[in-house]
């Protein structure tokens, strides 16, 4: 059975019928919207590229791509490509069926192409439906994951928050000091506990305490810098984190004014709440980093300036013996 | 229940009448969040609760509030992308009246979890069709006549669509086609909306 010429104008709107020269006999519908101001009667190897299989530039090589998929492009305009499916007629011409391939959504878009561009049983408005629906579907499905991100982040730093004073907390400390660690970079370490804080807490109550503590909070935050970190650890425990390195008068500083502020007597319901604090320094110089190396150091200078008499700073040098601790005077620390 | 489904009345009430509305409707509804996400899953009991308290705050029947559901689907900016999604179902209304059959696939092939009822188009003598829904999704029916409606003029048909009832699961649709090229019709191009996106609303 051959088909008549005129069938394929029904079922393959994007056919081309060749002669034997390889002249565009008639060519189907569609192919008339691609720009292309003349089709019928040029050559068409001139109207389009074949690249796939290579070297077909002539009538007779293209007869030998029969039962193989060709690759084409436009050789004008847009330059589209398309796949081409070749059947010789029997006389010498013959008969190349195409379609967009995957290039079908640009097309539709650059051509203005309608579903009655398209035969019936061909795919391509499904597959435009697919894009649009999947593209959609992906859509919602991005937003839920920011949103999910989002959340997700809010519950890393709830995590990481001491909710009483909003400083950092202890899981926070250590995530710090391991990437300090990792880094090898140099930091310093302070350790802060408050003197005199179980004697507020019991005489004027757990709610007089957690407002002593949010004080500290406070000052803490506001002394420190925003790259350094200040959390909570323990229930009157503190530890800033300072990373880069220090210089020891800034330390020094730093810790006495810290002892000052927080030695300042607050009102809590109308009573005075008189706490102070000892401060233990540690550094790295980054080559020696393990983190609890570092705070165990910050820990034994701390008490050796408990020793030494309340409000006082210590920093932590190698053998105790070396612990140096200089007395602060804590009402005159303004 | 697929939270599309859910998400839809959300955002048609917000768009509707306003975010206090939902808000109150959410509230009446017991929820403990008042926003649904689109992709994710709930309790069927939750459309049930929040229908029954979107008709006591709007003072609505739910037939109505369900039918106006349908429509904004359609016929609202923010749903652009589900009424193109729709349009490719036919080039005419007569053709979209037979997509949808496929139309719970269409959906499925879009968000591979959602399922929708069964539809059934059948063909009577002229013009007249009845589409048969049959699945659990109370209301559905209602949803789409009203989608049905906009989608008439979508295409600038003129055609009747009544709700007949529900027997059991199964709920009956008649469609009168009264003329198919009524009026002008909304502007459909095969390649226009590659990079649209609902606001949340279903594919």
């Amino acid at each position: 059975m051959t088909i008549p010429l005129a069938a394929l104008h029904v079922f393959c709107p994007m056919h081309v019928a060749l002669d034997r020269f390889g002249h565009i006999k008639q060519a189907g519908a569609t192919l008339h919207k691609l720009g292309v101001p003349q089709l019928e009667g040029r050559r068409f190897l001139d109207v389009f590229e074949v690249y796939r299989p290579r070297a077909v530039d002539c009538m007779t090589q293209l007869l030998r791509t029969e039962g193989r998929k060709l690759h084409l492009r436009l050789r004008s305009g847009k330059r589209t490509s398309l796949k081409g499916h070749l059947v010789p007629d029997g006389t010498g011409g013959a008969a190349i069926n195409l379609s967009f391939g995957i290039a079908v959504i640009d097309a539709v878009r650059d051509y203005a192409l309608t579903s009655a561009d398209f035969a019936p049983t061909d795919l391509a408005v499904e597959m435009l439906y697919l894009v649009e629906a999947k593209s959609a579907a992906m859509d919602a499905s991005r937003r839920l994951n920011t949103r999910l991100q989002g959340a997700m982040l809010d519950a890393e730093e709830r995590a990481f928050t001491d909710t009483l004073t909003g400083l950092r907390n202890r899981r926070a400390m250590d995530h710090v000091l391991t990437r300090l660690g990792r880094a090898e970079a140099p930091f310093a370490l302070m350790h802060l506990d408050l003197d005199f804080f179980k004697q507020v807490n019991d005489t004027m109550g757990h709610a007089a305490g957690d407002y002593v503590l949010q004080n500290v909070a406070r000052i803490m935050l506001d002394e420190t810098r925003k790259d350094d970190t200040a959390a909570r650890v323990g229930g009157d425990e503190f530890v800033i984190v300072m990373s880069n390195s220090v210089s020891c008068e800034r330390l020094s500083d730093l810790a006495q004014r810290l002892i000052a502020r927080i030695s300042k007597p607050v009102l809590f319901d109308g009573r005075e709440c008189r706490v102070s604090a000892s401060v233990g320094i540690s550094q790295s110089d980054g080559t020696h980093t393990d983190p609890a190396t570092i705070l165990e150091e910050a820990d034994i200078a701390l008490y050796a300036a408990k020793r030494a008499g309340r409000a006082r700073f210590a920093f932590y040098q190698a053998g105790p013996a070396e612990i140096t601790s200089m007395p602060q005077n804590a009402a005159a620390g303004e | 229940m697929h939270g599309l489904i859910l998400r839809t009345l959300q955002i048609f009430t917000q768009d509707t009448y306003g975010y206090d509305t939902w808000s109150a409707i959410a509230s009446e509804a017991g929820l403990e969040n008042p926003d649904f996400e689109a992709m994710l899953h709930y309790d069927p009991a939750v459309l049930e609760a929040v229908l029954r308290a979107a008709e006591t705050i709007l003072n609505k029947p739910n037939e109505a509030f369900l039918e106006d559901v349908g429509t904004y689907l359609v016929s609202h900016p923010n749903c652009e992308g589900l009424r193109r999604l729709l349009r490719f179902g036919g080039v005419d209304f007569i053709e979209f009246l037979h997509s949808l059959d496929d139309l719970p696939d269409r959906a499925r092939l879009a968000v591979a979890d959602f399922t929708l009822p069964d539809v059934e188009l059948r063909d009577h003598a002229g013009d007249s069709f009845e589409l048969r829904l049959s699945g659990h999704l109370p209301g559905f029916g209602h949803v789409m006549v009203g989608l049905l409606r906009a989608m008439a003029d979508d295409y600038g048909a003129l055609a009747l669509f009544e709700h007949c009832g529900a027997q059991g699961e199964v709920e009956l649709i008649t469609i009168t086609l009264v003329e198919t090229a009524y009026a002008e019709g909304r502007d459909f191009k095969l390649g226009a909306g590659t990079r649209v996106a609902t606001t949340g609303s279903p594919v």
